[in-house]
Parts: structure tokens; sequence; C-alpha cells
């Protein structure tokens, strides 16, 4: 059984001068345990899409689809279900936990407040599993009495990790949660996310814009685009052999240490992502795509399927939105 | 999964707490440090400021009583006038030092005298102003933030603004006009002047007395205050609505209340209260035009009547009074926040 | 992110000086069409598109455009006051009315208590009321801007003194210490004026000082330093027009504030011997119209206040929103 479902959801933003298309239908699976990395530039509606999983954008954004957690689908939930599922069932973990985590509490408070909000523990057995949470995550539990600002960059992601822990929910969402960091301290991260979902068989949805990090933690792969998933598939895959011109560039923009072939082919992608409320018409990269053809600025192309490998043998289809990609023939 | 820069399990050493203690007292030390400088400032000013009256003070002094040149020449000796200025500063600062503030002209009395009589009923005043305004304030500017853009927003929000416009002294005129004495088949329902009548009651019921007489003065005072705390209040939580740490509590499954109470108000309310502190001299301007308008009996008012006469010694005292006072607040403010703020706290 | 914010700024950039040369040498460069651009004349024309950009946006901001109608009346009402009424109504020996009658035909908004029309001390008070505001608010400008560029440009002992004093000024009532100056200084126009402009520029040096900070850590500023610009070059050729658009917003708030200031050094005594809307509400009080009824004495100048600062509040609010893009869209 899917632990996450996501069919055709749409983002609009209204506001006085017009609506604004953040996520234009996306479609995504995720099974108990799986890690799924989706990747974009700014404005790719990623940020907005995992939101938008715990209802968690603001009044004026309209979600319309269909979100199912667990098979409830959450766009539907009522109030109180949705309260009592939130970080429960999937926790958050956000990038720069510089702000993050509130700045005049306590860390110990701030973990602790999940379980007693949800009505998990109080009082010392909370002083307990905070503890225990700290340290899961590689720190100390003296600092539980400590406030955010006392600590670096790395270990207040590690706190965030500890917090989204804390009610042992079924799924996390990491939305950038190593951008902020040092490279070194970025590996330390994801290392213990990568452990630390394995050994309690948590699934994973990482956001990120660096390809080869999500290639390295995740099964999965998804690149969106202008609110759009691009193309999706194996992550192994995806990053060696993408399909989409879009994916391809974003997969070469990060240099291969070592490889001299790397060095010095031409690398990133001239343009700017296009603004969500002006979308160039039909397929929405072509202004930018350096094997557009005519028809791609009149016709919108939909996700065809490249392979259906994956590992262990596992049916997973590697997709594309690209006119290039030949149409399956079935 | 250890990683390589894991860290030592035990405590900390305790030597934190002292060290957070011992900047505290360094930070108050420095804050008590600017006090006495801005004090000190104060002093200086108002004697270079008093010494700008055009004219010779003595005739200021004696244009009521016809003198001759003689007893001009003895009274400016005994203002201390016909000394070198650096002595006369010198004499200045020493008396205030030891509050002698000099004679009032008008009322022939020591000033530090007067100036105690009129500190009751001021702080009474402003007391009770800077509460309710700050509570109320700081509630309604917290609702229309919470419900930003909403109708209770745009009210408030365009209230506090008009509020703003108004002159304290007017809404004074208007309520003693319209409340005090009366308007058409509306009878007067409050007294129209001072703080108590002649013939106050005695005991517990003097109290009810005296509150009926502050009800408007107060009224007045805190609608013209309160809209800065409104529009203070409202920004700083409307700063800290948008905050990945609040994205977090909701996230977290928090109702939307203890989310507010919780996290962000909590987070709102240090720059608030810091501003509250500075905005003391804008209360003690809209006091004083108070107590003018309704002939509340205290210092605003002593100020206002020693315009008229000009009597310069108690324009002085109170002045000068009333600068420290507004320092010492600041100095308070500034302290305060260091202990609350705990990101403040260990730097 | 996104280069909206950063385009507007750069824009701002260009608009006072060139972000080429400190000195705005006459490099000039081939457009497209083989027109010939001039630093200068490219400053032209960004700064009559923006100065057009500027106009749209204002136009949007409903509350502003009010203010500024209700301004614009206010203002012709003060000028054209000596064209279409006689001064000589308002000297109490030559008054004609009943003493504090209320509204009639031959004085619409009612008498004084020595007669005269409060309809016309009303249009004359206008006159000191705006002109006081006005001159005091730009005293206080000049010293906040003064105070506020060189607290932020200058490092050291200076910036520490001149912020030091800043914060003083900031802290003081500034209602007793305004009626402390005039008090000491005599009443009349000039001192009033003097007294209120040098109570209220401390917010506004603050408020320069933070912007003065934030333009002065922009790259052209170290280039045209390297380039051997000296303190007064920086000064007024870049942080000044950068900084322009922000004092001109804050300076019509300014001008509400010290309105109100005017208008409560004249009640409690402050006069500027001239017939003004603060004089006549304290003729009103010491007169007992207040419980006496006389309510047409009482309310006209304190409404035509009211409005009058209500404008110049929402035209200066305005003036934020549309002159700072991170405010837009935030109230």
């Amino acid at each position: 059984m899917s632990l996450l479902e996501l069919r055709d959801v749409a983002v609009t933003y209204r506001s006085a001068t017009g609506d604004v298309p953040a996520v234009r239908g996306v479609s995504l699976g995720l099974a108990e345990g799986e890690a799924l990395g989706v990747a974009g530039e700014s404005g790719s509606g990623k940020s907005t899409l995992a939101m938008s999983l715990l209802r968690l954008l603001p009044r004026d954004a309209l979600v319309s689809g269909e979100i199912l957690l667990d098979g409830e689908d959450v766009l539907t939930m009522s109030w109180g279900r949705l309260r009592a599922v939130r970080w429960a069932s999937a926790s958050l973990v956000f990038q720069g936990a510089q702000h993050a985590l509130n700045p005049v509490r306590r860390i110990g408070d701030q973990i602790a407040e999940p379980l007693r909000v949800h009505g998990m523990a109080t009082g010392a057995a909370a002083r307990r599993r905070t503890a225990e949470l700290l340290e899961q995550v590689g720190l100390p539990a003296w600092r539980a009495r400590g406030y955010p600002h006392e600590l670096s960059g790395g270990q207040r992601q590690r706190v965030m990790i500890a917090m989204a822990l804390a009610c042992s929910p079924r799924l996390i969402i990491a939305d950038e949660p190593t951008t902020a960091l040092d490279v070194m301290i970025q590996a330390q991260v994801l290392a213990l996310i990568r452990s630390l979902i394995a050994e309690h068989g948590i699934g994973l949805i990482m956001i990120s814009h660096d390809l080869s990090v999500l290639a390295a933690t995740c099964d999965r792969l998804a690149v969106m685009y202008a609110g759009r998933v691009v193309e999706s598939g194996p992550s192994r895959e995806v990053f060696l052999d993408a399909r989409h011109p879009y994916g391809r560039a974003l997969a070469e923009a990060f240099p291969t240490v070592g490889d001299p072939a790397s060095r010095m082919a031409p690398r990133g992608l001239g343009g700017d992502p296009p603004d969500p409320a002006r979308l160039p018409a039909g397929c929405s990269f072509h202004p930018r795509c350096p094997v557009s053809l005519a028809s791609c600025a009149s016709e919108p192309v939909e996700l065809r399927v490249v392979g259906r490998t994956g590992p262990d043998g596992a049916e997973v289809p590697h997709t594309a939105a690209c006119v290039h990609v030949p149409e399956e023939v079935r | 999964m250890s990683t390589s820069t894991a860290e030592p399990a035990k405590a900390p050493p305790h030597e934190d707490h002292g060290g957070a203690r011992r900047s505290l007292a360094r930070y108050a030390l420095v804050k008590l440090g600017g006090a006495l400088l801005g004090i000190g400032l104060v002093i200086v000013a108002t004697f270079f400021l008093f010494r700008l009256i055009p004219g010779d003070p003595t005739v200021a002094y004696t244009r009521d009583v016809p003198v001759t040149p003689d007893q001009l020449a003895l009274l400016r000796r005994q203002m201390g006038l016909d000394r070198p200025l650096g002595e006369q500063f010198l004499d200045f600062v020493l008396r205030t030092l030891r509050l002698d503030l000099g004679t009032s002209y008008e009322y022939r009395r020591p000033v530090a005298e007067l100036i105690g009589e009129r500190v009751g009923p001021t702080l009474l005043l402003v007391g009770v102003g800077l509460t309710v305004a700050v509570g109320l304030g700081m509630w309604q500017g917290t609702r229309a933030a919470w419900r930003h853009g909403g109708r209770f927003d745009r009210l408030s929000t365009g209230t506090a603004l008009t509020l703003w416009s108004v002159p304290t002294f007017w809404l004074g005129l208007l309520l003693l006009m319209v409340l005090a004495a009366g308007a058409g088949p509306i009878p007067g329902l409050f007294p129209t002047r001072g703080m108590r009548d002649v013939d106050a009651p005695e005991g517990p019921l003097y109290l009810l007395h005296v509150a009926h007489h502050l009800v408007l003065p107060c009224l007045t005072l805190v609608a013209v205050v309160y809209a800065q705390y409104l529009l203070v209040m409202r920004s700083s939580l409307l700063d800290e609505i948008g905050q990945d740490y609040v994205t977090t509590a909701r996230a977290k499954g928090l109702r939307d209340d203890d989310v507010r109470r919780r996290h962000a108000v909590p987070n709102a309310l240090l720059p608030t209260v810091t501003l509250v502190f500075m905005q003391i001299g804008f209360v003690v301007g809209g006091a004083v035009s108070v107590e003018f308008v309704y002939s509340w009996p205290g210092l605003g008012l002593l100020f206002v009547e020693a315009i008229r006469g000009p009597d310069y010694a108690v324009m002085q005292g109170t002045f000068m009074l009333v600068c420290v006072a507004v320092i010492v607040m600041n100095t308070l403010a500034d302290v305060v926040y260091h202990v609350l703020d705990p990101r403040v706290r260990s730097a | 992110m996104s280069t909206k914010e950063d385009d507007t700024r750069d824009e701002r950039a260009g608009e006072g000086a060139s972000p080429v040369t400190a000195g705005g040498a006459a490099k000039t460069s081939r457009a497209a069409d083989g027109a010939v651009a001039t630093p200068r004349a490219i400053a032209r024309t960004r700064r009559r598109a923006a100065f057009a950009r500027f106009r749209r946006a204002y136009g949007r901001d409903r509350a502003g455009l009010y203010g500024a109608a209700i301004l614009l009346v206010a203002v012709l009402a003060a000028l054209v006051a000596p064209l279409i009424t006689d001064p000589s109504g308002l000297d109490v020996t030559r008054a004609t009315g009943a003493k504090m009658a209320p509204p009639s035909v031959g004085f619409p908004l009612g008498t004084d208590e020595s007669g005269r029309s409060v309809l016309l001390m009303l249009l004359w008070g206008a006159r000191v009321s705006l002109l006081i505001g006005f001159m005091s608010a730009l005293l206080s400008m000049v010293i906040g801007t003064v105070f506020g560029i060189a607290s932020g440009h200058f490092r050291g002992w200076v910036s520490a003194v001149l912020m030091r004093v800043t914060d003083w000024f900031l802290v003081l009532p500034a209602l007793v210490l305004a009626l402390v100056l005039a008090a000491v200084l005599g009443g009349g126009t000039s001192t009033i004026i003097l007294a209120i402009g040098v109570t209220s520029w401390a917010s506004t040096a603050r408020l320069i000082r933070a912007q003065t900070l934030a333009v002065e850590a922009r790259p052209y500023i170290e280039r045209s330093r390297a380039l051997g610009a000296g303190h007064w070059h920086v000064m007024t050729r870049h942080v000044l027009p950068n900084v322009a658009p922000l004092v001109l917003a804050n300076t019509t708030l300014t001008v509400a504030g010290a309105i109100v200031t005017e208008s409560t050094l004249a009640f409690l005594g402050a006069d500027s011997g001239q017939v003004s809307w603060g004089g006549m509400l304290r003729a009103s009080y010491d007169w007992g119209a207040a419980t006496s009824g006389a309510w047409w004495y009482v309310l006209p100048p304190g409404l035509c206040i009211i409005l009058v600062v209500l404008a110049f509040t929402l035209c200066g609010r305005a003036l934020e929103t549309v002159l700072n893009p991170r405010l837009r869209g935030a109230s």
C-alpha cells in the first residue's frame, strides 16, 4: 500500500493582480520506507508542493486534486483530523533552521512540544524521549536546556531532525535540509537522514535544487519545472541518463570531480525560470531549451515512458515530458 | 550512527551561568553610565536653555512691581547674575544635585515643594492611562495582525491612524463638551475639572470620587496614546508571523490560538515592549495637554501655568524632572529587554 | 532568488550617479539604433520612466489619493484666502458680529468671544498652520538628514557621538522641550518653527542613518572610494539621491506631526501671535465654549486639524509604500 499518493495536485495563489499557478497538476506516489527526491530551481513549485501536503499554505492558496496520506485525503480532512495527522503521521524539516526554531524557547521544549500536543508524553517521559531523540541525531542530552542561537547551523539542523522524529511519523518531508550548510556538514546531515529513515522505515520526500545530493540519498527522483513534473524515475537513471533537456542540464550543472570530460564540457543554462504568472505557451521550457522544435511552442507534452526498470528489478518507470522521447507503443 | 563531531555527553561547565550574570551586570553598568551621561546633558542643556531668555531675567521677575535701579542691582546679586558664567553653572549643578530647584515666582514657594505636591496626581493619571493604553493597544494589535487584512484589521488600523491625527487637547475639549457639560438632551455625566470637588467624601468613597474624576482625563490620554501601541504590536507580530518557526508550530498540529500565544506573541512582545518605553516622551506630552484641559492638579498643569507667568524656576524644575524620569525609564527598558531576550542574555 | 528587487535597487542606484565611474566622465556608448547614450542621458530616461512608474503606483493607493485631494483643497484655500476675504475681519477691535453667537446667515460658522467670524478665522488660521507645519518639517528634515547621513557615513567616535545625541533627542519628550524653547525664546512664527523643528528631527535621523548604512554597503560605493571619491562626494552624489525618496515620504509624515504640535503649542500658550487653529481652541477654552455648548467654536478648528493631519499621514504612508518595494502588499 502506498504511503503517499498525489493525484493531479494543483496550487494556485489568488492575488489582486490575478491567479498565479504555482503547481499545475502533479501526480506522484511514495511507498512505505521509500525516499523520493524532488528537484528544481526556485519558482518551480517544489516548496509549494511540499507545504501543500499538510495544508500549510496561506489562505490565499487554492489547492485542488487529491493528496492521499495512508489512504486519507488530506485536502478534505476535518480540521481536527488534520491537526492530529500533522507531525504524528508526517513531519517537516525546513531549510535554514535559523528561523525554523523559535528563538526564545528552549530546544528541549520545542522537541517535546509535539509529544505534548499529540498526547504522547508529558513531563519526565517527554524529557526522556527528548534525550533519546537528541542522542539519535548525535547531540548530547544537555543541549535540551539551551536555546537555538547557541548552536551552529549543522547542530540546528540535527535538532530539526530530532524534532521531526518525535512522534515517530511515517513520512518526513525535508525542504532543502542541507542547502544552507557547509559541504562537510551537509554530508554528515545527509548520512544521518539516510541512516535514520532506514532504521525506522520512514518514508522521505526531499526537496532540493542539488540533483547530486538527491541522487545520492533517494531511491527515486522527480524533476519539477514551472509547476509540473518533467521527469521522474529511479534516481540513478534520472541522474546519469536524463531524457528531458532540463533534467539533463540540472544533472550536468554539478561537475563530476575527477572526470576530465566534465571539466571541459559547457555547463549551465541561459535564461531565468519563467514567471508563474506569465508562463510560455506549449512546453513551458521551450524558450530555454537547446533542442526545442517548432511544435514545442504550441503543444505541451505529457510525461512519456522512457524505460521500465528499477532497483532490485522492481518496475519503476522512468518518464520524461519531452517531445524527443518516443511515445510508448503498447 | 555516531559522527565525527559528536559532543561530550556530560553537562557543560557551570561557569556558563556565572558568565551570563556577569555580562548582565556589565551591561547594566554600561547602561547606567549612559543614563548618567544623559542626565548630565539634561542639566547642562537646561542651564543654557534658560539663559537663552532674551532680555534681562530680573525684568521678567519684577514686571509687576515698580523697582528702583538699586533694588534691581540687589536682585541681580541675589540671583547670582553678576558672577561669571562658569560660577553660575557650577552653582546651578550643585544646587540641582541637592534637589534645590529654586523658588517659584508665582507661588513664592520652593519649586521642589510644589513638584512634590503635584507628582502624585500625575503618576496616577499616567500610570492608569499607560496600563489601559498598553493593554488595549497590544490586544487589539495582536488580533488585527492575526487576522491580517480582515475587517477588524482594517477598522483597527484606520481608527488608530485617525486617532493619531487628533490633537489630544481637542479630544479633551470634545469629551468635556459632550460628556461633562452635556450636549442637548444628554446630561453631563462627569465632572468638568480637577481631581476632587470641595465637597469630596471621606474614606473609601473618596477613592470612588477620585476615580469618577479620573475617567475623562484617562480616556482622553488613552485614546491618543494607545494607537501607537496598536500599530507597533501589529507590525511586530506581522514580522513574526512570516517566520519559519510559526509554520513549524502549525505543522506540529498546534491549534491556531496556541501558535499565536506560545510562539508568535512572545517573540513580538520583545521589540514592542522596548518601543513602548521609548514612546514615554510622547505620553508625557499627552499628559500635559490632558492635565491642562481638565485642570488635573499634576505636574503638567503646573508646567503650563508656569508658561503663562512666565515662572521660569518652575518651568526649569519640572522640565528637568520630566526629562530625567524619561531617561531613567528608557534605561530600565534596555536592561529589562536584556534580561528577557535569551539571545542577548548569553552574548 | 528573483531579480526584481535587484532591478529596483540598481535602477535607483543609476538615478543619481553613474555607476560606472565616480566622476561621471563622459563615456559614451552606442545603443542598438546607433544613438549616442551618455551616462547622463541614460540617467535622465531612467528617471523619467521611474517617475511614470511612481505616478502609476501612487495612483493605485486609494487612501493616498484622498489624502492628496484634501491637501490640495487645504493649500488652495490657504493661498486664496487673502484674495477672497478681508483680513480686517480678524481685528478684534473691528468685529461686527454678536459675541459667541451660533451660526447664522452672515456668519456661517458663528462668532467667537469678540464677535469675529469663525469661518474667516478658520481660513486664515489655515495659512498659519500650514506654513508653520511645512517650515518646521523642512527644518526638521534638514537637521535629520544631516545627522542621519553623517552618523551613517562616518565611523568611529564621530558616529558614536552623533548617535548619542540623536538618541538623546529621541528619548526626550518633544512637546515639553518645544514648550520650553517657545517660552524661552518668546512667541512668534519663527521661534515656533524653530522649536518644533529642533525637537522632531531625531526619528528622521535614525531612519536615514539606517538607509545610509544600507546604501554604503553596496559595491559601487567601494569602487567609487577606490577611485578617490571623498566624503563629501560619496555623501552628496551617492547616498543623498538614494535616500531622497525615503526623506520625502518621511517629511510628509513629519508635517502631519508638526501641525499637531503647532496647534498643541498654541493651545497651551506658546502662541505665534497670529490667528491659528490651536489659538482659536485656546480662546474657546478660556471663554468656556466647551462647557457652555458653543460647538461651532470648538468643533470646526479641531476637525480642520484632523482632516489636514490625516491627509498628510495618508499621503506619507502611500509614499512609503510606493517607494519601498518591501512594504508593497504588506499592509
